[in-house]
């Protein structure tokens, strides 16, 4: 096993290893800390390559909001380091290693790659909004760059965010400057007892309709959370006076649709860290993991349609999460259900056999799939980044 | 000067036949080739360049845009999507040889949707038209170019236009959530939808900001926001530049993120004062104009800390509104920066580098040394909390010798942006402005593999072939005459 796997040291080896495996046409699966390696489909690679080597922290001025670190850098180190200057990662990146069984932590190439993002996604933006720059390497051994370690910039294409999301198929991302935030000084959460999710996404709608600055919305079922019945949560994030002020007011604007309860601090921490982690879902580990993403008003629409019966809404009801048997059967009802709403679908996760078997992702329509595949062809012309990752040839 | 590709002689002889394959499909008035009527359309807000196009067509829909771009794809002829007309860096200019496609008849509001916070909307619709439409049920768009009255939602996502208060709301791709795109074979594809985060290539990403290089985008759905309860200003004014760039560090550092921080320097805040009689301080050498939101309450808590924070740095003087109207005052002067710049100045050209916040004293006393070096003035009005600068450079358009320093001096800037750390725009886009300056920050091959990119999807080079990358290299020439 260790003979397969490419542990580069820096970035300009880990070029020469790419552009090896290009002359060769060795396939290679590119892998931070691995925790992730059941989302999509099976990489089938002869090497994997590692991008544990290229570690750690190469820039971070508080007062700019600009953090740069090699891509294999563990998140943890990256917190830590926002955090001695309060300050935090902006899209609250989840790492899912309960969800998918494996031993942590995430890295920052791996949270850039598949463009994961958590519950303050609908009001501070998803991971790929905040890739300011990106050092990375080419499926042909080349180093570039694109965007930079500024704010503002619209020089160019911009790769971040094509690479942002690509699940390491155009290129291997090497170092990534992220914008951050400071953190909030206090939190507060709204909850609100409802009857079900038809009534659960108006309260959701309610609140980030409200001028309040709600920062996360997510529809909790019985028991979520460890809140009694299903339960609309709405967040604030702000200085204590004002976490305060608008948590008054947003509790006596919901108040009309059921019992309200308000939880602060640690207590509202530990549940936002819950719904990040995907864990109110209470998927059992031999059941597929469905993640799908549609207008908050079609939420439960597409719950009722896939016929699922373990669903957590986050995003405001746009973000659903489903958890169900394995089958192909199961993955086609959620597939309709997301097309009829509208909107995107990811098989989360599910055993080998079912992610090698059916579409993991929405197909594209014919003309976006051919310019996709040259955009392909261009960054990876031997096809050897993480071949079959997001679609089956590709 | 900027040089433009010479024309395909094969395209301008065969003009007549070109423009009633465009009249076949477009309803009456929808193409103009009249010398005098197009004349309009010879330049955009990059008005020192000027070149009349073939033609310019004004659709009505997708499926006519759609049509004019496969009869253009069959008859190899360039085209140039054109909203407005605002670009700064000359993003619409149009080429002898090339059909402009005008957008501004798609300018209707096809849905607005409360509960899911969106709205639907034509490229054509203004950026203001859309706050103006949802702002009665207490909504808005969050980015608000300067252009904001005039520039269109297209030519937003041409070019991923900013503003003032994109350090809290972000930038026009952070607002989108999908786009109809037109190819440049006449294939009309959704992008994104109604949700967020699409699963697959981030196409949506890419897309924005490619200056109307990879398609034409018809339709937009945007991400509406509920207003803040209420906003104010304040005004701060310092002894020196780098007093005023310690002043945006300690706020920044104090974990207040203002809805808006501008920065203006001293010839700025002259040229305001005469203009608009905001009651800027004469004798200061830099003021910051912030702002925040929320009741009236969370205002006066934000206005306390923030002054709190300047008093620290010995400022000339502070001004805290203490209602909305006296907060429209302050804005007054700078929100007209550039026309109080044009009263003073005939003409000027307005630079748009972004640089880390924390050299901003080293590059104003270098734009200021240039600025004595050139003989031309420059005022500096910069968006503090992201390093975006816009100095403006002064010089008569009538003196071709004075335009040529001009240019020089802003190339010169831009040089010194991206050798500190930055780079050459940051919202107003590369267009013809600043499309010789790439080497400054790519390496060929990364210049070579961003051009690849558009191949992919235009591999004629017929959209907007003459802009962002530098002519040599440029796949659209290698067959020109």
């Amino acid at each position: 096993m260790s003979d397969s796997v490419l542990a580069p040291a820096d970035e300009a080896e880990l070029a020469a290893s790419v552009a090896a495996a290009a002359a060769a046409g060795t396939p290679l699966a590119i892998e931070g800390a691995g925790t992730k390696r059941g989302l999509l489909r099976p990489v089938q690679a002869a090497r994997t390559l590692s991008l544990r080597g290229l570690s750690g922290i190469t820039l971070y001025k508080p007062q700019e909001l600009i953090l740069s670190a090699r891509a294999g850098t563990p998140l943890p180190e990256i917190e830590a380091a926002l955090a001695e200057h309060g300050q935090h990662l902006i899209a609250e990146p989840p790492s899912l290693t309960a969800l998918f069984g494996t031993e942590g932590p995430p890295t920052l190439g791996g949270l850039v790659a598949t463009n994961l993002s958590g519950p303050r996604r609908i009001s501070g933006g998803a991971m790929r909004d905040h890739v300011m720059g990106i050092r990375a390497v080419n499926g042909k051994g080349e180093v570039f760059r694109s965007g930079g370690r500024v704010l503002k910039n619209v020089t160019g294409l911009d790769l971040c965010k094509l690479l942002t999301g690509a699940h390491g198929t155009l290129g291997v991302l090497t170092e990534i400057t992220l914008k951050v935030l400071p953190g909030p000084e206090a939190t507060g959460t709204v909850a609100v007892a409802v009857a079900d999710l038809a009534q659960g996404v108006q309260v959701l709608s309610a609140g980030l309709g409200s001028p309040y600055g709600v920062s996360a919305a997510a529809l909790l079922p019985a028991g979520g959370g460890g809140l009694a019945g299903m339960q609309a949560v709405l967040r604030l994030e702000d200085f204590a006076e004002s976490v305060a002020y608008r948590g008054a007011r947003l509790r006596a604007e919901l108040a009309g649709f059921g019992a309200v309860q308000w939880l602060e601090g640690a207590a509202s921490r530990a549940l936002w860290d819950a719904v990040r982690e995907a864990a109110p879902l209470g998927a059992e580990p031999g059941e597929a993991v469905w993640r799908v993403s549609v207008a908050p008003g079609e939420g439960p629409g597409v719950v009722a349609a896939a016929g699922c019966p373990k669903a957590l809404l986050d995003w405001g009801g746009g973000l659903v999460w489903l958890a169900g048997p394995a089958t192909e059967a199961r993955h086609a009802a959620v597939m309709a259900a997301a097309a009829a709403a509208g909107g995107s679908f990811t098989l989360f996760r599910a055993p080998e056999a079912l992610r090698a078997a059916v579409a993991v992702l929405p197909a594209e329509p014919p003309a976006l799939a051919a310019i996709g595949a040259r955009v392909k062809a261009v960054m990876d012309p031997a096809g050897i980044l993480n071949p079959g990752r997001m679609r089956a040839g590709l | 000067m900027i040089r433009l590709p010479d024309p395909k002689p094969e395209v301008l002889a065969r003009r007549e036949a070109i423009l009633a394959g465009l009249r076949a499909i477009l309803p009456e008035g929808g193409v103009i080739s009249e010398p005098l009527r197009l004349k309009p359309y010879e330049t955009d807000g990059l008005s020192a360049y000027r070149q009349p196009p073939l033609a310019v067509v004004l659709p009505t829909s997708t499926e006519e845009v759609a049509a004019v771009l496969r009869l253009c794809q069959a008859e190899g002829v360039r085209v140039v999507p054109r909203g407005a007309g605002t670009s700064l860096s000359g993003g619409a200019l149009p080429l002898a040889d090339a059909v402009v496609i005008g957008l501004m008849r798609m300018n209707r509001i096809l849905e607005v949707d409360y509960a899911n916070r969106l709205a639907v909307v034509e490229a054509g619709v203004t950026n203001l038209g859309i706050t103006n439409h949802v702002s009665a049920d207490g909504f808005f768009y969050a980015p608000d170019p300067s252009s904001q009255l005039a520039c269109m939602i297209g030519g937003n996502v041409g070019m991923n236009s900013g503003g003032a208060h994109c350090l809290k709301y972000g930038v026009t791709a952070n607002n989108l959530l999908g786009v109809k795109l037109v190819t440049m074979a006449g294939e009309v594809v959704e992008i994104g939808g109604r949700h967020l985060d699409a699963a697959g290539y981030d196409w949506l990403g890419l897309i924005t900001g490619s200056e109307g290089q990879l398609g034409i985008v018809t339709e937009v759905t945007v991400r509406i926001l509920r207003s803040p309860e209420g906003q104010r200003a304040m005004l701060a004014a310092f002894r020196g530049t780098e007093i005023a760039g310690q002043a945006v560090d300690a706020i920044i550092g104090s974990g207040i993120i203002p809805v808006a921080l501008e920065f203006m320097d001293r010839p700025c805040i002259h040229a305001c004062e005469a203009f608009a009689h905001a009651g800027y301080p004469l004798d200061a050498e830099a003021m910051l104009i912030i702002e925040v939101e929320g009741s009236v309450a969370e205002q006066d808590m934000l206005l306390g800390k923030l002054k709190e924070i300047c008093n620290r740095f010995d400022p000339i003087s502070l001004k805290v509104a203490q209602t909305a109207e006296e907060s429209l005052a302050i804005w007054k002067g700078r929100k007209g920066a550039f026309g109080a710049v044009g009263r003073i100045s005939p003409d000027y050209l307005c630079m748009d580098g972004t640089i880390p916040t924390g050299e901003l004293p080293f590059v104003l006393k270098r734009i200021g040394e240039m600025s004595a070096q050139y003989g031309l003035q420059v005022a500096n009005v910069f968006h503090a909390g992201d390093g975006n600068l816009h100095p403006l450079i002064m010089f008569d358009a009538n003196d071709p010798a004075s335009f040529h320093k001009a240019e020089s001096f802003g190339a010169d800037i831009l040089k010194l942006c991206v050798e500190v750390g930055g780079c050459l725009t940051g919202e107003h886009g590369v267009g013809v402005e600043k499309r010789d300056l790439m080497g400054v920050q790519f390496t060929e091959a990364e210049l070579a593999q961003q051009r690849a990119i558009k191949s992919a999807f235009d591999p004629a080079w017929l959209l907007n072939p003459a802009k962002v990358f530098p002519l040599d290299g440029n796949p659209a020439l290698q067959r020109a005459a």
